[in-house]
């Protein structure tokens, strides 16, 4: 084995036994920090298939905003230490029957498959992402990239919207009224 | 080299390692850390493919890039909703939400 499939391996072991950890863990942070864990892996398994912007992009949103706006949110409604409900037993073991047995069919449709390998160079540098992403003929992704913006500015509103008091409005509109 | 098939692999399990996730729990911040997986594992299938099955092109690569972006925005409103929530139930209990029920 060379040393570029022994770090797949451990990068693999990595995400796997972060992420179940991170879904059985008891306690909610804990579980937030092995979340943490497995985005890590994952941009990990970014830099090892060479696309380095992606691997970035993964860790300063991901790591960056996800998990550091899931921990402040656990720190708002839940006492840190506190253990998290269970489900009933029957859902549990519902639950793992079914991974179970969609982890042993997705291995056997995927051990099956002959994915045809191709040998053309792969060049996902950064330039040519910036030029496909500002290209709006063949291959460009300008109008994607424009409607993903306009998503981003909508959810930004609306997150503003949602968790704004109730009070704040009301209290706006009755200055309002006083003057 | 490693065969794709491994990669698939390793991202058909973080998949259902999500689902588990998202069907045992009760908390909705954990249900959503648990999307967060599903989410990462289709990026992980999406760079896979594009690197090893279609390397001339890069819709793979935008695709991943999409879908960063879109659960970034997901994650954002849903914490809204979750802290909005708590503030009408002092809960984040799935089971406290409940007036919408037939």
């Amino acid at each position: 084995m060379t040393a570029h499939q022994i770090i797949f391996y451990i990068l693999a072991a990595t995400i796997l036994i972060a992420g179940l950890l991170s879904v059985t863990s008891p306690k909610i942070f804990r579980s937030a920090i092995f979340l943490l864990f497995t985005l890590l892996g994952v941009a990990g398994l970014y830099f090892w298939m060479d696309v380095e912007f992606i691997a970035a992009v993964q860790i300063s949103v991901y790591v960056g905003g996800i998990v550091v706006l899931v921990i402040f949110s656990i720190f708002l409604t839940e006492h840190a230490g506190k253990e998290a409900r269970k489900a009933p037993a029957v859902r549990t073991i519902a639950a793992f029957l079914a991974t179970l047995f969609g982890i042993i069919l997705g291995y056997l449709v995927i051990s099956e498959y002959p994915f045809a390998s191709s040998t053309v160079a792969f060049d996902p540098s950064v330039s040519k992402i910036g030029e496909a992403m500002l290209n709006y003929g063949d291959g460009g992704f300008s109008l994607p990239f424009e409607v993903v913006s306009i998503l981003l500015l909508a959810a930004l509103v609306g997150c503003i919207v949602v968790a704004m008091k109730p009070g704040i409005v009301t209290k706006n509109e009755k200055n309002e009224e006083n003057k | 080299m490693v065969p794709v098939t491994h990669i698939v692999f390793l991202s058909t399990a973080l998949f259902f390692i999500g689902m588990y996730g998202f069907l045992t729990r009760k908390n909705l911040i954990t249900m959503l850390m648990a999307i967060e997986l599903m989410l990462n594992s289709v990026n992980i299938n999406f760079v896979a493919f594009n690197k090893y099955l279609f390397p001339g092109h890069l819709d793979g690569i935008f695709f991943t890039i999409f879908v960063i972006v879109i659960a970034a925005a997901e994650a954002a409103v849903a914490i809204a909703i979750i802290i909005n929530l708590y503030r009408s139930h002092k809960t984040i209990d799935v089971d406290a939400a409940s007036e919408l029920k037939h």
